[in-house]
């Protein structure tokens, strides 16, 4: 058997596939903050508590309604992006003028208020929630066995990641939000309804990440704590990444999410502190991140 | 007038030194003080269920039918050690608590030891795992209920090997009580003939994603995987394990589990898991008796085995204060642990047993297994019973501890 660093070859294909499947969840987590950052200029500290209310209303939709997986799947982001966006227009729009860390320190306070609601109404341990029957079993690739589940997370997320790109570089709508964050005066004046459109931005940010909750629910343990275990990373993917760079975020998602698997096989102890270790040398070579323009 | 200020002076000074607050003119009163986790990863396993538990205990002495009145108070310690000493300071000091309950986590469960020690007031750990608390930093103020990671890995450990599950994987918490637990459930598997193949530290608490960790224990063939971890961690281990297929041909035992985690999981993946608690609810007719008395002041969440400790130690402690009288018992902490220790304990939860000269309580350990989604008929019924270790076999021997204040 051919040997790669004193591990056999198929277990190392093998970490390589799950380092991408962990790495959809960063790409599709960070994809929305890059969005919510590239357009708004809002360090989006809920994003970990949006995600985890994603899993939530999955579960609700599931538990109070009889509402299935795939329903879910479009009802959630749905919910909590309009949830989201009764937040912009509440409470983020003031502090669009001031700097960013007071939108930093807004978000993270809305993030543990959130999560404090979520604890007092269901605990903290968490519910269960199952892997739609469509999508259960495996697959033996022979290497390893791949539960489809899990091949159908990476299939999602991939459509869901060219999608976002799609329609922020190459579509009107795209061009228009664009547009807005350049000159929001300009476009206003061409009778472009701005405040709407950085409401809807935010809100479909918010929807991402929701959307990642939702197909995290079978596979994590649904608890108000889910998403503060994500943000870290995530935030540190999308600083890589550049600041605001929708390509950077899902190619770094992807890519970190390989490094920390294969950190997981050869030396597990270190495998959250290799993010980081990359963002040093990322951020040391350049400054405004792998896709970032110059800062 | 001099002699009217100084008159007056001395009334002041009367005043100050006459005792306030809750100690004043109320020599039968007894406080209890109920320290937890009210908000955090543990506030399901103890939080406001230990604090209806207490209360259950109290009622079931009938303290008011005896002459002595009880208050309860509780409080979050947030999981920091200096919170949870801060608070069990200013209870003690400023509130006139006599008696501390609950304290799970490890950390918070040693800070809090020397607080009471130091003010020789009354303390049992009814739900930290570490075996400390009667070994080096042991106490003559404290009693050490529940269960420990000596007793967890002792129980699910040997039983494991002797049903034929005799080469073990490790996934561990890369910190004290990870490592701990691994520690000692390594000597067991090897004592009882097993092999340990390997483990995987790791980073706690950033990891929600086992997939790598699971797939590489899978590949060395080891029979069972060993969990030494704790809360979501123990979850989301259990749930990917399932998934990645690795029940078909692992065992999965988890070393510190709780009825609440199974209940979070589910029967439909936590079903075969392997585990050791020393109270279920559906044990025997005084358990089922004890969870019908307390479920209405904690619905949604039964009480698991530091609720019970909670409890049972209330009700020892109430029934000693009783013994030798509440002027007494609030006056020396020691004294009232030495007549604790003195008496058997007795309760519809952990049934009777000795109290050891250490502080640990001889609780017996039970290995139970989860249940499949057929055999439970209820979301709470979860658990059959494998087998039970009596109380004396089930933990540390008295001598192996090196308990500072234990006469060899």
């Amino acid at each position: 058997m051919m040997m790669i660093l004193g591990y056999p070859a198929p277990l190392l294909f093998g970490q390589l596939l799950l380092g991408l499947i962990n790495g959809a969840f960063y790409a599709m987590l960070s994809l929305g903050l890059a969005v919510i950052f590239g357009m708004l200029n809002i360090i989006n500290f809920a994003h970990g508590a949006l995600f985890m209310m994603g899993a939530f209303v999955a579960w609700m939709l599931l538990n109070y309604l009889g509402i299935g997986y795939f329903p879910a799947l479009i009802l959630a982001p749905l919910i909590v992006g309009a949830f989201g966006m009764v937040l912009e227009r509440t409470l983020i729009r003031p502090l669009y003028k001031l700097d960013h860390l007071y939108g930093l320190l807004l978000t993270f306070g809305v993030a543990l208020v959130i999560e404090g609601l979520f604890r007092n109404a269901y605990g903290s341990s968490g519910m269960p929630y199952q892997i739609p029957a469509v999508l259960g079993g495996g697959t033996n690739l022979g290497f390893m066995f791949l539960p489809n589940y899990r091949a159908w997370v990476v299939l999602v997320a991939i459509v869901m990641c060219l999608g976002t790109w799609l329609v922020i570089e190459k579509t009107r709508l795209g061009a228009l939000l664009r547009a807005a964050t350049e000159n929001p005066a300009m476009v206003q004046a061409f009778g472009v309804n701005v405040p709407r459109l950085i409401t809807l931005t935010y809100g479909g940010g918010v929807a991402l990440a929701a959307f990642a909750g939702v197909l995290a629910a079978p596979i994590y343990s649904v608890n108000p704590n889910m998403g503060t275990s994500f943000i870290n990373v995530v935030f540190a993917v999308v600083v890589i990444g550049g600041m605001g760079s929708i390509l950077g975020s899902i190619l770094t998602g992807f890519g970190l999410g390989v490094i920390e698997g294969l950190t997981k096989v050869f030396y597990p102890q270190a495998s959250s502190t290799v993010i980081f270790l990359v963002m040093v040398i990322v951020l040391l070579a350049r400054p405004g991140g792998l896709f970032g323009k110059a800062a | 007038m001099p002699i009217a200020r100084r008159t007056l002076l001395a009334t002041g000074a009367a005043a100050a030194v006459l005792p306030r607050g809750p100690a004043r003119a109320e020599a039968a009163r007894i406080r209890i003080g109920v320290l937890n986790d009210q908000s955090g990863p543990y506030r399901d396993d103890t939080g406001m269920t230990s604090v209806a538990c207490c209360r259950q205990a109290i009622a079931d002495f009938g303290a008011t039918g005896k002459g002595i009145e009880v208050d309860v108070m509780f409080a979050d310690h947030q999981n920091k050690p200096d919170v949870g000493a801060g608070i069990a300071r200013q209870w003690i000091d400023r509130d006139g608590v006599d008696f501390i309950v609950d304290v799970p986590n490890s950390g918070v469960a040693l800070a809090v030891q020397s607080v009471v020690r130091d003010r020789n007031k009354v303390y049992v750990n009814t739900s930290a795992g570490t075996t400390k608390l009667t070994g080096e930093q042991c106490s003559p103020n404290m009693l050490h209920w529940t269960f420990d990671t000596y007793m967890l890995a002792h129980s699910t450990g040997g039983a494991l090997v002797r049903s034929g599950g005799d080469s073990w994987y490790f996934l561990t918490a890369d910190y004290a009580f990870g490592q701990q637990l691994q520690k000692d459930a390594s000597v067991f598997v090897e004592q009882a003939g097993g092999k340990v193949l390997g483990a995987s530290a790791y980073p706690f608490p950033e990891t929600t994603d086992f997939s790598s960790l699971l797939v590489k224990a899978q590949a060395t063939g080891a029979k069972v995987l060993g969990l030494a971890n704790a809360g979501s961690d123990t979850q989301n281990c259990i749930k990917q394990a399932q998934e990645f297929g690795l029940t078909a041909q692992m065992k999965i035992a988890a070393l510190l589990i709780f009825l609440n985690d199974v209940h979070a999981v589910g029967p439909a993946i936590a079903q075969g898991l392997v585990l050791t608690e020393s109270f279920y609810w559906d044990l025997n007719d005084r358990t089922r008796a004890f969870t019908r008395r307390v479920l209405p002041a904690t619905p949604d969440n039964y009480p698991n085995m530091n609720h019970a400790g909670t409890y049972a130690a209330t009700l020892h402690y109430l029934k000693a204060v009783h013994d030798m009288g509440v002027a007494e018992a609030k006056k020396d902490g020691i004294a009232t642990v030495d007549r604790m220790k003195a008496m058997p304990f007795e309760d519809d939860c952990f049934g009777s047993g000795r109290i050891r000269e250490d502080g640990r309580v001889l609780v017996p350990a039970h290995l139970f297994q989860v249940k499949t989604p057929a055999e439970s008929k209820s979301p709470w019924d979860l658990y059959k019973l494998l087998a039970t270790t009596p109380g004396e076999q089930a933990f540390r021997p008295l001598a192996d501890g090196h308990c500072a204040f234990v006469k060899s």
